[in-house]
């Protein structure tokens, strides 16, 4: 069969990213995932509106709560870093800029991620 | 002689001045701007965790910030976006399958989206206040 690609294609490499619909999978995936997770978080900080430093740490000390906030976040992160991700690609059209600010969205999700989970488990295990 | 195709009047494409953008227009636009505001949102629930985390002095701090007026209307505004965003995933759900999708019923479901997610927002926060005894 003939190479369809043009010249300038074939240098630059860039064909398909092997990905297919993964992004879009992904973003409904975690989406689904998000609509019981964060209204348990919503239920949460409903009832724990207006509680003392005291109240707040055994309730995030409960195993069910930790675990269930440490999903909340990770699917939160991850959808809106795909999201984030679109926003970037549709509205930035610099090679260079595009390119560094898909790299901070993903840091920046990775950062949030890591000082969350750091601080779940701190409240669930610590002292 | 009648005048040539190209100086004939002839309906004019809308312009973006006087363009009525349709609900659907408007709730997408809304979609994308409350995911953009919930991105930084997370920032408020990590604050709050770690603020947990770290110690009474700090965490009641952090409390004290969000308590006050302008912690209070982020807040609300953070809540709305939240609703907001999750109505209008469960509308794409629904368009996922395919229903749904004819011209009118996409209008109302868009209206119903901003009407579920104002109602919402306002459930939350009698909720909230209910939970903490009072205003």
């Amino acid at each position: 069969m003939a190479d369809m690609r043009t010249p300038l294609g074939k240098v630059r490499g860039l064909g398909s990213a092997r990905e297919g619909t993964m992004h879009f999978w992904r973003q409904r995936l975690t989406a689904v995932a998000n609509v019981p997770l964060v209204l348990f978080l919503v239920g949460l900080l409903i009832s724990l509106n207006g509680a003392g430093y005291a109240e707040t740490r055994a309730a995030l000390a409960n195993p069910f709560v930790a675990l269930m906030l440490a999903l909340a976040i990770f699917s939160m992160l991850y959808h809106m870093r795909l999201g984030m991700q679109i926003v970037i690609e549709d509205y930035v059209h610099g090679e260079g800029a595009k390119l560094a600010l898909l790299m901070l969205n993903t840091f920046f999700a990775f950062a949030i991620g890591a000082v969350a989970a750091f601080a779940l488990l701190k409240l669930a295990l610590g002292n | 002689m009648s005048r040539s195709p190209a100086t004939r009047q002839r309906p004019l494409s809308p312009h973006l001045t006087i363009y009525r953008p349709p609900i659907t227009m408007t709730m997408s636009i809304l979609h994308r701007i409350t995911g953009g505001a919930l991105y930084f949102g997370t920032l408020l629930l990590v604050w709050w965790l770690v603020a947990a985390a770290t110690s009474e002095a700090y965490f009641d701090f952090v409390a004290w910030v969000f308590g006050s007026w302008i912690g209070r209307i982020v807040l609300l505004g953070y809540s709305w976006a939240l609703t907001h965003h999750m109505l209008g995933g469960i509308r794409h759900f629904i368009w996922d399958t395919g229903a749904a999708l004819e011209k009118h019923t996409a209008s109302k479901l868009a209206w119903a989206t901003l009407a579920g997610s104002l109602s919402l927002t306002l459930l939350i926060w009698i909720a909230g206040y209910a939970a903490r005894g009072g205003f």
